[in-house]
């Protein structure tokens, strides 16, 4: 576990940041420096340490250390690993398909929709399938929000109702119905051998066979959901980790809008 | 160990209030009986298996019964009758209703007093078989001794029964106390028990009683190359609550989860359903010496775990009289609590230390179950692991039982063995490093703790007197726990509640009941022992 760290060898890198050949960065420009800590389904010993240095070596990963192994099992060890990758990606020629939008205050919000609409926008939200997780579509429809980020319920222009979890794809599209929804929202916490991509397939297809999916903005949410992936699925918009109910209000008003400058 | 000044004349009088609403909730709910209520009782008399097409036999006998409406008499009225008539065992009989062999309405009557009795027998046999379950775990915990501190408590989650086992003892090995088996996404509404070893679920793996015995054996097994009993925890809660209680009582189960109000807020379940159902499973939980976990935690995941701290506190005041009243003693009430505030939130550390010391003063013989932190992981791994430190050391330090282990990974996936290992490694540190400090600080008069803990038992009083007020299910109905409302009609379940006929049957209630008293009798009898011999040492 000696490599590198005292050494006084001169590394000879080109510390110019070049987007063209983007690296990881720990203390100087290009040095590639990445950790990652993974397990292994064999005894701690040399030969395990080994095995991970050449795995680490296999993703790219230049002058591996091993810098923590332990036992976790007669038959498993784990191990923290650090190095330098020698990937290096095309920052300039990226593209990600992300929600494109102008990300506005509570009131802002509120204003922009009694300007455009003159009346509430109504919401309903759910979490669908077995799906029991209820925090995430708590944080964005539920009146106290999440990280100071008020939920649509505390917003004067939108009219939410959340039905909690465990909703069937059925019940959830009759009571949309039943409500004159223009939004449904769903969140998807458990994504278990991709419980959640079956769920939203299965519900997309049953509002198509009803002829109302254009009825309805269909925004769905949750950890690995991102909108790559609802645009894949056939829904509007898809909000991943780190968003919150100003994001999806903002999108809401300004979709709509949009939508019906068209018509 | 160190305490703060609680005014404790309004415990008195919150407990009081506790006691009332539960009597009042009870003097309703007695009134009834449920399909699994039944269910159970036909598993508690020794009938398991399905039928040709994958339906439980439980199921089937249940449903005869309700289809000819024949269920307000009890299960073991019938299967009583035609037991004594057919000269067969209650297995025979569910075998032959499910070929349609047997007819239970078309039983020639029998005299009331043999039913009785052969109903007493059956009852006795079932409850030796829980007794000698709890003999063999009292014999193994005072064999290898228990360890007092918190008992480390971790989740094994991968859907298949055989993972779960690799899972669970490496855990073991690590260092684990208790492992809990979480279930497949959606099992607590399925209105059966699903049969035999699993191997496919959703964020867990299914309950079945062969899932429980196939992990009991394996976690025996890891228990005596540790010379530790490992404690086993599965979910008795959802639309088959008692069943899963029988099953636990069966297989040895040491901690199961069971709160009515967790099923009727998060997951629909109606409410006179489940505590119909809820009274019934304690009995038994109660008899196997299986500690209860309540879910109050979970209220903190949906409200402010600040602002509705009172909330909890009120809730396991309920949970502790319901539990009385079956017969289920302090010492197996893992009443639940949680460690959910907002990171960012000034002092949320002395807030969570007050109320959980709090709340070790008020149940003080309570195996008090404490969670970890969930709400606001992000995925930040390396906070993560901060924000279960910080929970780690309240749990030490107040004295919790029943300590859930925080995992970094939580938000991001089911754990994953390396993630329980340094959850393990975290909580080991924790408790070494601050084993007594506990006992070795005061808290100030007057300082921000003892003001939090007093409001929040003031807050908690004010609402289970206006609780006592209105009853429990307008309470509900009114959301004014975790700010869900749920209709006294509505919800999942309700079709399989029943009204007691005159001639109702139940031969258990007071042999579940004799078996717990004689059982924590054993238990105290044992602690007083045990710390006799610790002097003489």
């Amino acid at each position: 576990m000696s490599s590198g760290l005292y050494s006084g060898k001169k590394i000879d890198i080109d510390t110019t940041l070049d987007l063209t050949r983007l690296k990881p960065y720990g203390d100087t420009m290009n040095d590639g420096k990445v950790q990652l800590s993974f397990t292994l389904p064999v005894p701690d010993n040399e030969i395990a340490v080994e095995a991970a240095k050449q795995l680490a070596m296999k993703m790219g990963i230049e002058e591996p250390i091993v810098s923590h192994h332990a036992s976790l099992d007669k038959s498993f060890s784990f191990f923290v690993v650090y190095g330098n990758l020698s990937h290096v990606i095309d920052y300039t020629q990226l593209h990600v398909n992300s929600v494109d939008v102008n990300v506005m205050t509570m009131d802002e919000t509120d204003l922009f929709i009694q300007q455009n609409f003159g009346r509430k926008i109504k919401v309903v939200g759910a979490s669908t399938g077995t799906d029991a997780h209820t925090v995430g579509i708590d944080a964005i429809i539920n009146m106290k929000g999440y990280a100071g980020h008020y939920g649509l319920e505390r917003y004067k222009m939108f009219e939410a109702l959340n039905l909690g979890s465990q909703v069937t794809n059925e019940d959830f599209i009759r009571k949309a119905v039943e409500f004159d929804a223009d939004v449904l929202l769903v969140s998807q916490t458990v994504t278990q051998k991709n419980v959640h991509v079956q769920n939203l397939t299965e519900l997309v297809e049953l509002l198509e066979a009803e002829r109302l999916r254009k009825r309805f903005l269909l925004i769905i949410g949750g950890p690995r959901i991102n909108h790559e992936l609802a645009k894949e699925l056939g829904c509007d918009a898809g909000f991943g980790p780190g968003k919150f109910a100003d994001d999806v209000a903002s999108f809401i008003c300004q979709e709509l809008a949009a939508r019906k400058q068209q018509n | 160990m160190a305490t703060l000044k609680l005014d404790w004349e309004k415990v008195d009088e919150a407990r009081e209030a506790a006691r009332q609403i539960a009597e009042d909730t009870s003097a309703y709910t007695r009134q009834f009986t449920t399909t699994t209520v039944e269910r159970s009782i036909c598993r508690l008399l020794g009938i398991d298996g399905v039928d040709s097409i994958g339906v439980p036999l439980p199921n089937v006998v249940v449903e005869h019964l309700m289809s000819r409406q024949l269920l307000g008499h009890g299960v073991t009225y019938w299967l009583g009758q035609a037991a004594i008539s057919l000269g067969k065992e209650p297995q025979e009989l569910a075998e032959l209703i499910a070929q349609g062999e047997l007819d239970l309405a078309q039983i020639d009557s029998v005299d009331p007093f043999e039913v009785q009795l052969w109903a007493e027998k059956k009852a006795e046999e079932a409850v030796s078989r829980i007794h000698i379950n709890r003999l063999i775990r009292e014999e193994r915990l005072r064999g290898y001794g228990d360890h007092s501190g918190p008992l480390l408590y971790v989740i094994v989650a991968t859907g298949n029964i055989y993972e779960d086992i690799v899972q669970a003892k490496a855990a073991a090995k690590q260092g684990a106390d208790v492992i809990a088996v979480i279930r497949t996404t959606g099992q607590s509404l399925l209105d059966y028990v699903p049969y035999g070893a699993t191997t496919e679920g959703f964020g867990g793996t299914m309950a079945t009683q062969e899932n429980f015995r196939l992990m009991r054996e394996a976690l025996d097994e890891i228990g005596e190359e540790l010379g530790r009993y490992i404690r086993l925890c599965n979910y008795c809660s959802g639309l088959c609550m008692p069943e899963i209680a029988v099953m636990g009582a069966f297989e040895r189960l040491d901690v199961m989860l069971n709160d009515a109000l967790y099923g009727i807020l998060f997951r629909d379940i109606n409410m006179q359903r489940t505590l119909i159902d809820q009274s019934f499973s304690r009995l038994i939980n109660a008899a196997a010496g299986i500690i209860i976990n309540t879910g109050e935690d979970n209220y903190l995941t949906t409200s402010d775990a600040y602002e509705e701290a009172h909330t909890v506190l009120a809730s396991q005041f309920i949970n502790e009289q319901f539990a009385l009243q079956a017969g289920l003693p302090e010492e197996q009430m893992g009443l639940g609590h949680a460690f959910e505030m907002n990171p960012e939130l000034k002092n949320a550390f002395l807030y969570e230390y007050a109320q959980a010391q709090m709340a070790r003063q008020i149940f003080p013989n309570a195996p008090l179950k404490y969670m970890p932190p969930t709400k606001f992981k992000t995925g930040n791994i390396f906070r993560g692991y901060v924000q279960d430190t910080l929970f780690n050391m309240i749990t030490v330090i107040s004295h919790q039982r029943i300590h859930l282990l925080g995992m970094l990974t939580e938000a991001i996936h089911t754990p994953f063995m390396a993630d329980r290992a340094l959850a393990i490694d975290n909580a080991r540190y924790i408790a070494t490093s601050l084993a007594d400090f506990g006992s070795d600080i005061e808290f100030r008069e007057g300082g921000i703790m003892e003001q939090r803990a007093n409001e929040v038992l003031d807050l908690a009083l004010d609402l289970l007197q206006s609780i006592r007020k209105d009853g429990l299910f307008r309470t509900l109905e009114e959301g004014r726990f975790a700010g869900v409302k749920r209709p006294f009609e509505g919800g999942k379940g309700l079709s399989g509640v029943v009204s007691k006929e005159d001639q109702y049957l139940n031969p258990f209630v007071p042999l579940l009941l004799e078996e717990s008293r004689e059982g924590s009798e054993r238990y105290h009898l044992n602690k007083i022992q045990a710390e006799e011999g610790e002097k003489y040492e």
